[in-house]
């Protein structure tokens, strides 16, 4: 991606985040539990098992549709990242050539199998961990892992990062927009003249660094700063949580899929 | 009422680098004053104002405010009396929300949460950014995040307020909105700014630097009048007197 | 390079994350002792300097191809160890989010793989002891490569270990082997030069910014940087010997220690292949769920896994099928019943 890309993208989720929906509402902290524990269970699926992963697209469909995102935004992102695990599954069919099944005829190697559980269990996990930030501010998740006890300085840490990204990334978008206007197909783009640019931007970053503390001091600063605590935990946060966390062990517990399959099956005949 | 006196006596600045800034500079400011600090680039307004919020301490003279002389012991105390708007919002909105910003100085005083909260709604209403309170800096524009910066300030109750370069990187209506704001504003202020029409409007009085010392120093009216004093600064005559002269319409 | 959810199974992710999280709090408490409140804004910024710096490309020289810089060791030189790792992983931690960068039970591996090894080996190691009597231009280029390198060649060995300790894919240990290492030893060369590059230029231009940063990082030589230095020398120890227990044809040692981590109560008699144990039927009355054991490719055995039959698995593509489409008209259902909301 480029340069300009990625700043558009990182900013779009960021004002998809600031919505207003039921799924926005919901506490942080249960969110990140949530989908943690979402990640978890479909990461759990042993290696050839692909059709018992298809529930579990539920979670994904319901926080895209629920929250109001756009499925572009979330399709495009998985498509750009998919090369890296096609790349690293595509040993499976090369190397795993026991036929483990044969469907209307074509004889499909375990291989296969087990490639496509990978790409599934990838579209599920980088899609849900996409739609965690687009529908919850990332201050609510700094707040969500404070107070599930993360450290202080680490929080801090990363809502001051998530503060003045933005800010570099304009004034960055600026200098390499600069570079790029004088600078024609590779040359320009070399090692050198990076080392410049970026050892520039380091130095206008300390400066910067140096600025904030002392806006910083002339406000009272002492040390201490404090995460502001805004959510409660209502009732119906703990009802999803506890509703959606029994479907994903269900789903991982019982074959939903082979019973549907069977019934269609018989309904059929 | 002696407790809101701004003075410097022959106050003397340079740099680690032995930049000499600032060359023996005095005045004195009372009580609900509003001054302007204007001149050449390089000329040491910045610095100046640095000295008046303890960032920077002078090398040589003094500087009281409200009869405390600045030093380093002091100058905690000083900044509750002294709030400072930089030229740069972004490095002054730091925190995650709006609300945080300027509750920050607040919650460093030590107040109660209520009153934090009192702070914060009062400042914030004084700005007009009170539904911008829970957004996050980035997604404000220029003119609300000089507001949003102004209202940081404001939530400490400060005496006197030191602004740098206020208005600049502002689209019109919003300048004007905030020349309105700091009319409105009974504090002691104190602008440095090549906006000789912000000045003009909002100061009633004027001092102009060069190279490190006072070389005017009265009413604004008369100050921006004079072009050849303007001239020797780097500076013009500010727009709104520069066609006086011409009345007729097309 | 980043590790990602589809690869990793739950006990090695879990894994990676107890010790990430362990690292973090580690280096918070350590951060607090001695820190500059400086440090906070100073973080904060470079942390999103780092962030911005990996957008950059560059041209690697030779190969036509572009590159970025990872950063850990710049920060590393610039904040200290432990201030550098939570830069780091707070990085790691917003790119995971937004970019969706391995995902966010890889995350704990990430940070690990990316963060402790230039952190907490390559700088106090390397870096520091190379640069301690000269600190010249040259010296620096030579440290920053060495240090660079080989935090690099750690990571990449890790990533290949925790891929074949969760036994998703079927990339061969050595051919994993012999495409990372020799890729990030390229990686790392230039990773070393431009980072070296950054911190002369730096230095040339303002050397008051760097030497106020070595205070300000208030990192001592003392006797905890010691420790932590022997420890962190002992995992690497551990984890060259899990190297050579892999390289060993003894599929048995493996699944030994996998049960140890599992914790299953009984352990079957070593000839017959723990797979068979492990059916789906047992996964489907366990409380916790189950996850499969690594194919035994060394042996050239083909993984006898019943779980997958004729007759079960074309109900199983219907029913997939239908469940996608269940799956779709509620999400359907849903945007109906917003649209309805909005309206009134």
């Amino acid at each position: 991606m480029t340069f300009d890309t990625e700043y558009f993208n990182i900013g779009y989720l960021d004002s998809l985040s600031y919505k207003d929906t039921f799924v926005h509402r919901i506490d942080p902290r249960v969110k990140l539990i949530v989908t943690f524990i979402f990640i978890l269970v479909v990461v759990s699926f042993p290696k050839y098992e692909l059709s018992s992963l298809m529930p579990f697209f539920v979670y994904p469909v319901f926080l895209l549709t629920a929250g109001d995102v756009p499925i572009r935004a979330i399709a495009k992102k998985v498509l750009f990242i998919s090369p890296f695990a096609i790349f690293i599954g595509i040993f499976n069919p090369l190397l795993d050539t026991k036929v483990m099944v044969t469907v209307l005829g074509i004889p499909i190697t375990g291989g296969w199998i087990s490639f496509f559980s990978i790409i599934v269990k990838f579209i599920l996990t980088v899609s849900t961990a996409l739609l965690l930030i687009a529908v919850t501010s990332f201050p609510g998740i700094c707040e969500a892992l404070e107070r599930l006890k993360l450290p202080r300085i680490f929080v801090i840490q990363l809502l001051f990062l998530y503060r003045y990204l933005f800010v570099l990334l304009k004034e960055t978008l600026r200098m390499v927009r600069a570079r790029d206007a004088r600078s024609f197909g590779k040359r320009g783009k070399e090692i050198k003249t990076f080392i410049r640019l970026i050892s520039v931007l380091l130095l206008r970053t300390l400066e910067k660094a140096e600025r904030i503390y002392q806006a910083m001091l002339s406000r009272g600063f002492r040390g201490e700063i404090r995460v502001s605590k805004r959510h409660r935990l209502k009732y119906h946060d703990i009802i999803f949580a506890i509703f959606s966390i029994s479907i994903f062990f269900l789903f991982r517990n019982f074959d939903v899929v082979d019973y549907i399959g069977e019934i269609l099956n018989r309904s059929f005949r | 009422m002696s407790h809101h006196i701004v003075e410097l006596k022959d106050v003397y600045f340079h740099y680690p680098d032995r930049t000499e800034a600032l060359k023996g500079i005095s005045f004195k400011i009372l009580h609900g004053e509003s001054v302007g600090i204007a001149g050449a680039n390089g000329a040491g307004k910045t610095t100046l104002l640095l000295n008046l919020n303890g960032h920077l301490l002078p090398t040589e003279g003094e500087i009281s405010i409200g009869e405390v002389p600045l030093c380093k012991k002091t100058r905690q105390e000083i900044r509750k009396k002294v709030g400072f708007v930089f030229q740069r919002t972004d490095d002054q909105l730091f925190m995650p929300t709006v609300y945080e910003d300027v509750a920050f100085g607040p919650v460093n005083l030590g107040l109660t949460e209520a009153k934090v909260d009192e702070r914060v709604r009062n400042a914030l209403e004084m700005v007009g950014c009170l539904h911008l309170s829970s957004r996050p800096p980035h997604r404000l524009s220029e003119g609300q995040k000089k507001a949003v910066a102004i209202a940081t300030v404001m939530a400490m109750n400060p005496d006197i307020l030191v602004m740098d370069e206020p208005a600049s990187n502002l689209d019109p209506k919003s300048r004007r909105q905030l020349i309105n704001l700091l009319r409105g504003f009974e504090h002691t202020k104190i602008i440095a700014s090549h906006d000789l029409d912000l000045i003009l409007d909002v100061c009633e009085r004027c001092i102009i630097i060069k190279e490190g010392r006072v070389v005017a120093d009265g009413y604004t009216e008369e100050i921006l009048s004079n072009e050849t004093l303007l001239e020797e600064n780097n500076l013009e005559l500010p727009l709104s007197r520069q066609y006086l002269h011409i009345k007729q319409p097309f | 390079m980043h590790m990602a959810d589809a690869l990793l199974s739950p006990t090695v992710g879990g894994a990676l994350w107890a010790g990430t999280l362990g690292a973090i709090i580690y280096s918070a408490k350590k951060l607090k002792e001695k820190m500059d409140e400086k440090m906070i804004p100073l973080m904060g910024v470079l942390g999103a300097f780092i962030f911005v710096g990996q957008m950059i490309n560059f041209t690697i020289p030779g190969t036509g191809s572009s590159g970025h810089i990872g950063g850990g060791m710049l920060l590393a030189i610039l904040l200290g160890p432990y201030a550098a790792f939570l830069v780091v992983a707070s990085v790691l931690t917003i790119q995971a989010l937004f970019f969706a960068d391995g995902g966010l039970l890889a995350l704990g591996a990430n940070i690990w793989n990316l963060g402790i090894y230039p952190c907490f080996i390559g700088y106090p190691l390397i870096y520091r002891a190379l640069v301690k009597k000269d600190k010249s231009a040259k010296r620096i280029i030579i440290a920053s490569v060495l240090s660079v390198v080989v935090g690099l060649q750690l990571g990449a060995f890790s990533v290949i270990l925790e891929t074949k300790l969760s036994g998703i894919t079927e990339l061969p240990f050595n051919t994993f082997l012999l495409i990372m290492q020799p890729i990030h030893l390229a990686i790392g060369l230039v990773e070393g030069f431009v980072t070296a590059g950054i911190v002369n230029y730096v230095r040339n231009l303002r050397p008051d910014i760097i030497e106020d940063l070595e205070g300000v990082n208030g990192l001592s030589s003392g006797r905890s940087l010691k420790k932590l230095v022997i420890v962190m020398a002992i995992l690497t120890v551990i984890t060259g010997g899990a190297f050579s227990w892999f390289a060993s044809t003894h599929p048995d040692g493996l699944e030994w220690t996998i049960e140890k981590i599992y914790g299953k109560p009984e352990i079957p008699e070593k000839k017959n292949p723990i797979t068979e144990n492990l059916s789906k039927f047992q996964g489907k009355t366990a409380v916790l769920p189950d996850y499969s054991f690594p194919a035994k490719e060394e042996a050239g055995k083909q993984p006898s896994w019943p779980a997958v039959d004729a007759g079960t698995s074309f109900s199983g593509l219907v029913g997939g099928i239908m469940v996608l489409v269940l799956v779709v008209i509620f999400g359907l259902g849903i945007k109906i019943i917003r649209r309805y909301k909005e309206k009134t």
